[in-house]
């Protein structure tokens, strides 16, 4: 059903899109390495790392960004 | 460091690509602003992305408008809440390359003229990403795109980048800046300057594009540190007609070291690269870099 002039209601329902089918590389964090620097959660494209660092990997597409942003080394790239 | 907000602005499942650098643009400009934020979109690979019908990616309302009009559409949200008292809320518009520096030129130009209380960012890619890696005003020289191809007959884009900051500039608005997805701090202080300023203010953000520039998926950041690393993309402010530039790299790497791992200037040869080498130089030395 489209609504007059195409209006959504419902705010960020893109939700419905689990975007984490399309991932072929799965970021594995080490917590014991992480030194809570942040740079994962600042730089997802998919706001999909939250406060306490868990990866949502209903919606990470494995781009890698946090693996190659993080100074510690504590995030690697494994394959699905 | 960033603020971390406890709810993202932006929601996931939209669908930019992979290492998408515009997401993360608008993701950072999002939290730094708030809940009290009204958005407005002109067509690109942002609208496209984070609203497909019937969802949405985005948790504050959202407006989209054609390529050619953001800048009258956020004019008249912002007389519209002016009008009703709301004068808190936060009126920002985005456009992409195409939709700022050529399609949305004359509307933001009359937006920033007529002195709205309103803050603008381009989120520049550097070519018509969403309809297929077409050439803008923003593509860089020697850059090949599928409307600047290279090939026998050609190197790929042959004029430098229209230089749109300073354009806005010259509008003698209070508030002008470029940004970089790359340097998180400096682009969030960025646009709270701009959200705080009375009257318009314009954002040039730099997003390297995965798709269009040719780089593995996670290397979206690294990008954008070589271009202002390598002096490429200049880090500056310009408020109420004082230049300062907020970030100057120690040591200006060679433009080479931020072509070689592009696809789209791969072909390149030695001569090319000086001469590129030599804009950069020529600008750097302009802006006192």
């Amino acid at each position: 059903m489209v609504n007059i002039g195409c209006v959504i209601t419902t705010p960020g329902s893109s939700k419905n899109n689990k975007t984490g089918s399309w991932r072929t590389f799965k970021p594995i964090l080490d917590k014991e390495k992480c030194i809570d620097c942040d740079n994962c959660i600042v730089f997802c494209p998919d706001s999909c790392v939250n406060k306490q660092h868990d990866i949502d990997y209903d919606y990470c597409k494995g781009c890698g960004i946090c693996a190659n942003e993080c100074p510690s080394d504590a995030i690697e790239m494994v394959k699905e | 460091m960033v603020d971390i907000p406890d709810k993202n602005l932006l929601a996931p499942g939209h669908r930019g690509c992979a290492g998408c650098g515009a997401s993360i643009a608008v993701k950072l400009a999002l939290n730094a602003l708030g809940e009290n934020t009204v958005a407005i979109s002109a067509t690109g690979c942002l609208e496209v992305m984070t609203t497909p019908y019937p969802e949405t990616a985005w948790e504050i309302p959202f407006i989209h408008v054609a390529f050619e009009n953001s800048g009258a559409v956020a004019s008249g949200v912002e007389s519209a809440l002016r009008i009703q008292g709301k004068e808190n809320v936060n009126v920002i518009a985005f456009g992409g390359d195409g939709g700022t520096v050529d399609i949305g030129l004359q509307s933001l130009s009359g937006a920033m003229e007529r002195g709205h209380n309103m803050t603008y960012i381009c989120y520049d890619n550097e070519a018509y990403m969403n309809t297929g890696i077409q050439r803008s005003g923003a593509t860089p020289f020697g850059a090949t795109t599928t409307t600047s191809p290279m090939g026998s007959a050609s190197f790929g884009e042959d004029k430098p980048k229209k230089n749109m900051p300073m354009i806005m500039a010259a509008h003698g608005i209070p508030y002008v800046a470029t940004a970089s997805i790359a340097y998180p701090e400096d682009y969030v202080n960025k646009v709270k300057k701009a959200a705080e300023t009375k009257g318009p203010a314009y954002i040039h953000l730099q997003q390297p594009c995965t798709t269009g520039w040719g780089y593995p998926s996670d290397k979206t950041i690294e990008m954008g540190r070589l271009a202002v690393e390598t002096g490429s993309w200049i880090l500056y402010e310009i408020v109420d007609g004082k230049f300062e530039i907020t970030y100057r790299p120690d040591e200006r790497k060679p433009v080479k070291e931020y072509l070689a791992p592009q696809k789209r200037f791969r072909h390149l040869d030695d001569e090319l690269i000086e001469k590129i080498q030599k804009y950069v130089d020529a600008e750097c030395e302009e802006l006192g870099l």
